[in-house]
């Protein structure tokens, strides 16, 4: 309904890249070692997975939202983790650019993002500045042609890996959301290190970690948009990462309908497959049912984006209800596995693991939930 | 041939569509329609309940077919040693032109290949066309088409047999195009019909799914390249005599357009699992490390490789690299033996798509044999070398 | 240089399945494909325009109007631009009415230095097409082509043989007819996709091809299949019963030897 033969190809060739390159072997090295393959990596920038929206001029596809749903859809069928990566550039770390940068900037940062030459990564979140984001404390002081940034952000993804940040700081203490403007930090730069890669439940192979800012001089031609513009600027690129989350949810979600198919089939129990118990077969109708309303609020949200027509409330809902979705079907797929759902032997296991954060970065179901009310009840 | 729909008694029903190999039919407005991809194969019309659709014979300009005689077998020969599949050829060739009522004949191209006559006819050669030339020392398309183009001009065969090795699958295209006949590829089974004295060639198709009867009526020879080790080698009898013709070939410049610098050989790598055609798998029943080795000797005997399942990698027989199963690797080769592995759901997962799965297990229940298309109940140790020593002696 | 790829839509032969109880072939849900070995094909040509500039790498195919989807696959992994001779004429076309048509839409493109064609399609597994249409355009042919090098306006090849290969020196033009073994086929690419679906795809009949009725298609085919049937369904396994090793071994080794699997 939503998706032209064009969008079909762009599956297909997620598709095949998934299941020819995300071998089990692979996600089972990732898991045991917890870092990704920097070959797969280069490999998913030479497909064009790192800037499918970005205009052609830049390095990208010039393709459209649906088409970063797509990929984003095939590629966390087969593997969480990877569609982090795809997820990262297109939308938290290409997003702030592609909506605030200078020329200069995008060709400077945004070029070799989109290539796979060099990484960034959003910062956000700190300790004390979760969903309320207007509460953080980081800051950036003016010194003539430098700004000099202190404060701690928290939960990065990809920040060990990366070689630049985009840190939102205030430049108003005095003033809440309005007073955060955005920058793009250089890692290297003096005053800048990293925490250490945190413990995670699941999408293991994608380092998480704090940024500690120490009076690091950023040089003002790399602040991104106007003073005071920053939460806008964050705010924008989330609207869009929540539909990479919602094609993350849906995707994985496939992937353990799939399997808990599979093993209905297979599993023989009482002289009969399993999936002819009613009681399984009513969990798959289920499952299907819930995937197939999430896939339709996906699609719908990024083909609103192509329309160019506004979104906010049905990107959050698409993240809501597909995140929440995702993790019923998880649940319900590592059930009707039974005992061989619980170990690590069966993909399912992972994918359990792997989707459990969905609900909660890029916006909880409950900001959602916010945002969704809120766009109910303005006027 | 060629399908056609009847119209009339098309009732819309849309059996054919699914039944259609080629997915060549649609329906319009209730109505089958034959399209572009049809290649008359006809299992529409066999299928339809309502004899909706027919097989149509078209005229065609007709040669006359009576001036080619004679059944030819295209005599492989590398290094100046004929090739197995050449004396395969022989062996069905004989049969065909028994029953045609005609004479067998091979022809062999080559450099200092005199000595080869003798060989052919023994293998049951009527008469052998030899091209003795240095241009000919090693094959190349361009020299052996010529030579056999001409001689099939001047000689006028009514079959012409190939192997389908790389030489006679590149050959045999060429010749058909120059010789404006057909050519059917990688035949199975050859018969010949016995009314009209034709030959029907039946070959795989669709990834071995489908098989096809292949005719070639109206345009002489009929030629067909066979697949190698599936006919039978013909009896050899070294006083069976024939007579000798030389082909006078002259060749110009420009004729041959490839030059072979150089032949290489190379030894067969080790296969991987998932490109193996046959496997030899080993589980718990084997009991210790070293069964795998009589395991290894099997498969290299059927040219595969060994696997395990799970529980052989976890008492430590075998590396991990060589599971089968949902853990392991899955694979689809055209022989699977299971060994002492009892056919636990993690393990079937893995292989239960094998062309064939031969069982070979102590327990007469165990799981392993329900997706067997081969059950054998026994202790392994006593069955396996026993095949190899059937192998050996099928080989001798 | 200018290279033609002949490429052809297939079913995805891997995923066809036997009905077990009527015996027949499972045709829906299965994928339409790029053939495998033209998938190496077109990489052979793409690798080629990777390393000298003015190169132009061209698709031709002939098939039904759906086969456009697969000619886009072709242009989104980089190919110049794509033909399809499509036409009720050529329906019902044996390898040699094939080779005829094709070999005519080619002509029709122009010179030519190199073609590059698969070795064989996984729906007939036949690899006549490309040695024919070498034949037909009277070019030079090299089949199971592993190995290209291009050297001073020649084509060194490396062409396998069951325990080897030959090292063959080829003049252009010429076809070769590629395996598996030669390369990797490249993805496509997002942006290639794009691209591929802003391009037009050239589509001839038999008159743009300057072909009669009569010369392609069925009517100018001269095998013809007689029948065709699905092998014996695989059915319940069967167990050889119990006896002494040897003898097992001789019904196992002749059961196999009956069904050809050895």
């Amino acid at each position: 309904m939503f998706l032209t033969e064009k969008h079909e190809l762009i599956r297909k060739l997620a598709r095949e890249f998934a299941e020819k390159e995300l071998t089990s072997d692979i996600l089972d090295q990732v898991e045991a070692t917890g870092e990704f393959p920097e070959e797969i990596f280069q490999k998913m920038a030479k497909a064009g997975f790192f800037g499918i929206k970005v205009p052609k001029e830049l390095g990208g596809s010039g393709a459209d939202h649906r088409a970063y749903v797509i990929v984003m859809e095939e590629i966390a069928k087969v593997s969480g983790v990877a569609s982090i990566y795809i997820s990262s550039p297109n939308s938290l770390s290409g997003g702030p650019l592609l909506l605030d940068g200078t020329d200069e900037q995008k060709e400077k940062y945004l070029t070799p993002i989109v290539t796979g030459e060099k990484k960034l990564c959003f910062a956000l979140t700190e300790p004390g500045a979760g969903s309320d984001a207007g509460g953080m404390t980081t800051t950036a002081v003016k010194d003539g042609d430098y700004y000099i940034l202190n404060g701690r952000k928290t939960f990065i993804t990809m920040a060990p890996l990366s070689d630049y940040a985009v840190i939102y700081a205030k430049t108003d203490v005095t003033k809440k959301t309005r007073g955060i403007s955005a920058f793009i930090v250089d890692m290297k730069l003096p005053g800048v290190s990293c925490g250490k890669p945190e413990d995670k439940m699941g999408v293991i192979g994608c380092a998480t970690s704090d940024i500690i800012l120490e009076n690091v001089r950023v040089h003002k031609s790399d602040l991104l948009g106007a003073e005071g513009e920053g939460f806008i600027n964050a705010m924008k690129t989330l609207d869009v990462g929540r539909i990479g989350v919602a094609a993350q949810s849906i995707g994985l979600a496939q992937g353990a309908l799939d399997e808990a198919i599979k093993y209905a089939k297979e599993r023989k129990q009482f002289g009969r497959r399993i999936g002819d118990f009613q009681g399984i077969s009513f969990m798959l109708a289920d499952m299907a049912t819930k995937l197939e309303a999430a896939k339709l609020l996906t699609y719908q949200a990024a083909y609103l984006k192509d329309m160019n027509k506004s979104a906010t409330k049905e990107a959050s809902m698409a993240k809501y209800y597909a995140s929440e979705a995702c993790n019923e079907i998880c649940a319900k797929a590592l059930q009707i596995h039974g005992g061989y759902g619980f170990i690590k032997d069966y993909k399912i296991e992972r994918m359990y693991r792997d989707c459990r954060v969905f609900t909660i970065y890029e916006g909880t179901s409950q900001v959602q939930q916010m945002v969704i009310s809120g766009q109910l009840l303005k006027k | 041939m060629a399908v056609r729909v009847i119209n009339e008694k098309c009732k819309g029903c849309s059996i054919c569509i699914k039944n259609c190999p080629f997915d060549a039919i649609t329906m319009v407005n209730k109505i089958a329609v034959i399209g572009q991809a049809c290649t008359g194969c006809g299992v529409c019309a066999e299928k339809c309940p309502f004899h909706a659709i027919e097989k149509v014979e078209e005229d065609k300009a007709h040669i006359d077919l009576s001036q080619y005689k004679g059944v030819w077998v295209f005599a492989e020969q590398r290094n100046n040693k004929i090739m197995p599949v050449a004396i395969e050829l022989l062996g069905e060739g004989r049969k065909l032109a028994d029953q045609i009522g005609t004479e067998l004949c091979a022809i062999v191209c080559g450099s200092n290949i005199e000595s080869l006559t003798e060989e052919l006819f023994a293998y049951g050669a009527d008469k052998v066309y030899t091209a003795d030339y240095p241009e000919l020392a090693t094959y190349t398309t361009d020299g052996y088409t010529k030579v056999i183009f001409e001689a099939i001009e001047k000689y006028k065969p009514e079959i012409v047999l190939l192997g389908a090795t790389h030489i006679g699958r590149d050959l045999g295209p060429s010749l058909a195009v120059k010789a404006n006949t057909g050519l059917t590829a990688d035949c199975t089974k050859l018969e010949i019909d016995p009314v009209d004295k034709k030959i029907k060639q039946t070959r795989p198709a669709f990834g071995g799914n489908l098989m096809a009867t292949i005719v070639c009526p109206n345009h002489r020879p009929q030629m067909s390249t066979v697949r190698p080790g599936v006919m039978e080698k013909a009896i050899y009898n070294p006083s069976h005599k024939g007579e000798v013709v030389k082909l006078d070939v002259q060749f110009h410049e420009g004729d041959i357009r490839t030059k072979v610098i150089e032949v290489i050989k190379t030894l067969h790598d080790a296969v991987s699992l998932t490109d193996a055609e046959v496997i030899v798998s080993g589980g718990r029943g084997l009991g210790n490390a070293e069964g795998f080795e009589l395991l290894k000797e099997l498969a290299d005997k059927l040219g595969g490789t060994i696997a395990a399942s799970r529980a052989s990698v976890d008492a430590g027989w075998i590396d991990h690299s060589y599971q089968v199963g949902q853990t392991g690797t899955t694979v689809k080769p055209k022989i699977y033996f299971a060994c002492g592995i009892s056919g636990a759901i993690q393990h079937i997962a893995g292989m239960k798509d094998s062309g064939c799965i031969i069982a070979i297990n102590k327990n007469d229940t165990a799981p392993i044999f329900d997706v067997a298309d081969i059950g054998i109940v026994g202790d392994l140790y006593q069955i396996i070398p026993a095949i190899i020593e059937e192998l050996d002696k099928q080989e001798a | 240089m200018k290279i033609i790829v002949c490429v052809k839509q297939v079913p995805d032969t891997n995923e066809v399945k036997i009905d077990p109880v009527k015996g027949t072939l499972i045709r829906e849900g299965v994928p339409s494909i790029l053939n495998p070995d033209d998938a190496n094909a077109l990489e052979a040509a793409l690798k080629i325009k990777d390393e000298y500039d003015d190169t132009t790498v061209d698709v031709i195919t002939m098939g039904p109007p759906q086969a456009k989807s697969m000619l886009r696959e072709c242009l989104a992994m980089g190919a110049d631009s794509a033909y399809l001779l499509s036409d009720r004429a050529f329906g019902g076309a044996d390898t040699c009415a094939t080779s005829t048509t094709i070999a005519a839409g080619i002509a029709n493109m122009g010179n030519v230095d190199i073609i590059f064609a698969g070795r064989q399609a996984i729906d007939g597994d036949t690899a006549q097409v490309g040695p024919q249409v070498a034949q037909r355009l009277n070019l030079p042919v090299v089949t199971y082509v592993q190995e290209v090098e291009i050297k001073d306006g020649k084509c060194m090849v490396q062409r396998q043989l069951e325990d080897g290969y030959e090292l063959i020196e080829v003049q252009t033009p010429c076809l070769l007819t590629c395996v598996k073994e030669l390369n990797q086929p490249r993805y496509m690419t997002v942006s290639g996709i794009v691209d591929a679906y802003e391009k037009e795809i050239t589509v001839w009949n038999h008159e743009d091809v300057k072909l009669d009725p009569k010369d392609c298609g069925l009517n100018a085919s001269p095998t013809q299949v007689f029948r065709s049937f699905t092998p014996d369904a695989k059915g319940k396994g069967e167990m050889i019963p119990a006896g002494n090793p040897s003898e097992i071994a001789s019904t196992l080794v002749g059961k196999l030897k009956a069904k050809h699997i050895i």
